[in-house]
C-alpha cells in the first residue's frame, strides 16, 4: 500500500469499518447478560440463546423460515433453470420482454410488490397461508436463479453436447451426463441465492403474515419495534451463521474436489 | 404470478373507492403525500451522494493495492450481500441508539451529542451502508479498465494533479459513476425496513406512507396510486441511465458468452 496516501487509506478504512461493523456487532451483543441493548455488554451469558432455542414463538418462526426457504429453493431453482434454458437456447418472439418481466421483481421496489401481492392474496384467501408464502417468495427468488443459470449456460460450450449426441447419447442422457454437471455450479449458486432470498425476506412477509404463521425476519421486525429484548441479537447471530455457512459451503466443496 | 398482482394494484388504484383518477389527483395535490415524496427524493439524493463520495476513493484503492489486499477489500464489500437485512438493521438500531457506540465515538472526537436514532442522519448512515456495495462494484469495474499510464502521462506533460484527475481520470470512470449512481438512487427510493425501524414516524418515506395506507386503513386506492407514482419515477431513472450503460455491465457481469 506504499503508493496509497494516508487520506485515501483513512477513507478506505472508514468505509471498511462502516461495512463490516453492523454484521459483527450483533455477535457480542447476543452474549450479554442484561435485558438491554447496551454496547459493549457489561457481562456475559448464554441466556438469550437459551431463550431463543426454548421459546416456542422464536423456534416456530425459525422452523417456518427454514421450511419455507427449502421449498422455495426447490421450486425457484427448477422454474428458474427451466426458464433460463428457454431464454438462452431458443429464439422466440418476446424473449426479451419475457426476460425483462422475469427480472422485474428485482427492480420494482419491494414495498410495491408487497402491497400488490397483499391485495391479490386478500382476494384469493392466501394471506397467512404457507402456500401464499411459497408463491410470493418464489416470485422474488426466481430472478436470482435465472441470472446465475443464464450466465452458466452462456459460457457453456455447446460443442460438448454435439459431441455427446454424435457418440450416440440420447438428448436426455446428454442433458444428465454432460450439460447438467457442467452448469451445476451456476445452478447451485442460484439455489443458495434463492434460499437466502426467502430466508431473509421481510417486507412482503410482513404483509402476508398472520399471528399463526410468522417467519423469523417478521418476528425480528416486530421484536425491534415493540420490545427491548436481546433475544433478537441471538436470532440475528443464528441467521448470519446460517447464511454465511450456506454461502461458504459451495466454495469449500469446490476446493475439496479440486484437491481430490 | 408477478403480473396479476401488479395489474390488480393498478386496477385498484383507479377504481377504489370510485372509478377515476381521483387517487392520483390526491397524490399530486395532497400536502402530506407531496411532502413525503419530496422527502424521499431528497433522501435519495443525499444517500446517493454520500455513497459516491465514499465509494469512489474505496474503489480506487481497490485498483492500486496488491492482489491480496484487494481480495480482502472485495470480501468486505460483498459482506453486506450475505448478511441478513434484518440483522443489519437491528445492528444499526443498537449502534445508533442514544448513548450507543457511534454516539460515544462522536463525543470522543469532540463532535458533541448528535441525535442519530429516529433522525434522518441515522437513516442516511444505515441506508448508505446497505447501498455502498452497489456503488463500489460498478465503480471498481470501470476503474479497472482505465489505462494506468494515462494519469502519470498527464502529470509529466505538466498538468496539475487536480486537473489530471478531473480531465483524464474522472471522465474515464464516468460510466461506472452513472451506473452506480442510478442503482443506488433507484434502490434507495423504495426503502422500507431501514427508515421504518430507524427513522421517526414524523419523517416517513414514501414506502412507509404506502405501508400505512394499506396496512392500517386498507386504502388500496391511495396506496396503489402512490406505488405507481414511485414505480414511474424509478423506471424513469432507470430509462435515463439505460441510455448510457448496459445494465449487465453496470453490475460488473461480463457478457463474453454473447460474442461466441
Amino acid at each position: 500500500m506504499s503508493r496509497v496516501s494516508w487520506p485515501l487509506r483513512a477513507v478506505t478504512a472508514l468505509v471498511a469499518v462502516w461495512l463490516v461493523v453492523p454484521t459483527l456487532i450483533v455477535i457480542p451483543l447476543s452474549f450479554t447478560d442484561r435485558a438491554s441493548f447496551a454496547f459493549p455488554p457489561k457481562g456475559w451469558s448464554l441466556r438469550y440463546y437459551e431463550r431463543f432455542f426454548t421459546d416456542s414463538g422464536w423456534l416456530i418462526a425459525l422452523f417456518n423460515s427454514a421450511q419455507l426457504a427449502l421449498i422455495v429453493t426447490v421450486v425457484a431453482t427448477a422454474l428458474g433453470s427451466a426458464a433460463s434454458f428457454a431464454l438462452v437456447r431458443s429464439r422466440f418472439r418476446g424473449a426479451g420482454a419475457l426476460n425483462g418481466l422475469l427480472m422485474a421483481p428485482i427492480v420494482v421496489p419491494t414495498i410495491i410488490v408487497a402491497i400488490a401481492v397483499y391485495a391479490t392474496f386478500l382476494r384469493w384467501g392466501l394471506v397467512g397461508t404457507a402456500a401464499g408464502f411459497v408463491l410470493a417468495h418464489t416470485v422474488l427468488a426466481t430472478p436470482y436463479v435465472i441470472v446465475t443459470v443464464t450466465s452458466a449456460l452462456r459460457t457453456f460450450d455447446r460443442r460438448l453436447e454435439r459431441a455427446a449426441a454424435s457418440l450416440g447419447a440420447t438428448p436426455w442422457a446428454t442433458l444428465r451426463h454432460v450439460t447438467l454437471p457442467l452448469i451445476l455450479p451456476g445452478v447451485a449458486s442460484g439455489a443458495v441465492f434463492a434460499f437466502v432470498t426467502s430466508f431473509d425476506e421481510v417486507v412482503v412477509s410482513l404483509f402476508i403474515q398472520s399471528p399463526e404463521l410468522q417467519t423469523l425476519p417478521v418476528r425480528m421486525f416486530s421484536g425491534v419495534t415493540n420490545e427491548v429484548d436481546p433475544t433478537i441479537a441471538a436470532a440475528s447471530t443464528v441467521v448470519v451463521a446460517i447464511t454465511t455457512a450456506l454461502i461458504l459451503l459451495p466454495q469449500l466443496l469446490r476446493r475439496n474436489t479440486d484437491h481430490a | 404470478m408477478f403480473v396479476v398482482p401488479m395489474a390488480r394494484l393498478a386496477w385498484l388504484s383507479v377504481t377504489t373507492p370510485e372509478t377515476g383518477l381521483a387517487n392520483y389527483r390526491d397524490v399530486l395535490t395532497d400536502g402530506v403525500s407531496l411532502t413525503v415524496i419530496w422527502r424521499t427524493l431528497r433522501m435519495m439524493l443525499v444517500v446517493t451522494a454520500v455513497c459516491l463520495l465514499f465509494a469512489y476513493p474505496y474503489a480506487y484503492v481497490m485498483t492500486v493495492v496488491p492482489p491480496r489486499t484487494r481480495a480482502v477489500l472485495t470480501t468486505i464489500v460483498l459482506l453486506p450481500f450475505w448478511t441478513s437485512l434484518m440483522a443489519r438493521t437491528f445492528a444499526w438500531v443498537v449502534l445508533l441508539q442514544k448513548g450507543g457506540p457511534v454516539n460515544d465515538a462522536l463525543a470522543a472526537l469532540g463532535l458533541g451529542d448528535v441525535r442519530l436514532a429516529g433522525s434522518a442522519t441515522g437513516v442516511t448512515i444505515a441506508m448508505a451502508q446497505v447501498m455502498l456495495p452497489f456503488m463500489v462494484l460498478p465503480l471498481y469495474s470501470s476503474m479497472r479498465d482505465v489505462d494506468r499510464a494515462l494519469v502519470p502521462a498527464a502529470l509529466s506533460l505538466g498538468a496539475r494533479p487536480a486537473v489530471a484527475f478531473l480531465r483524464v481520470y474522472l471522465p474515464l470512470t464516468l460510466p461506472g459513476v452513472a451506473a452506480g449512481t442510478t442503482l443506488v438512487a433507484v434502490l434507495s427510493l423504495g426503502f422500507y425496513v431501514t427508515p421504518a425501524l430507524l427513522g421517526s414516524p414524523k419523517e416517513s418515506m414514501i414506502a412507509q406512507l404506502i405501508a400505512v395506507k394499506v396496512q392500517d386503513v386498507l386504502d388500496f386506492g391511495a396506496g396503489g396510486a402512490l406505488s405507481l407514482t414511485l414505480l414511474v419515477v424509478a423506471l424513469a431513472l432507470l430509462g435515463l441511465v439505460a441510455r448510457f450503460v448496459r445494465p449487465g455491465a453496470a453490475l460488473g457481469m461480463s457478457d463474453e458468452g454473447d460474442r461466441r
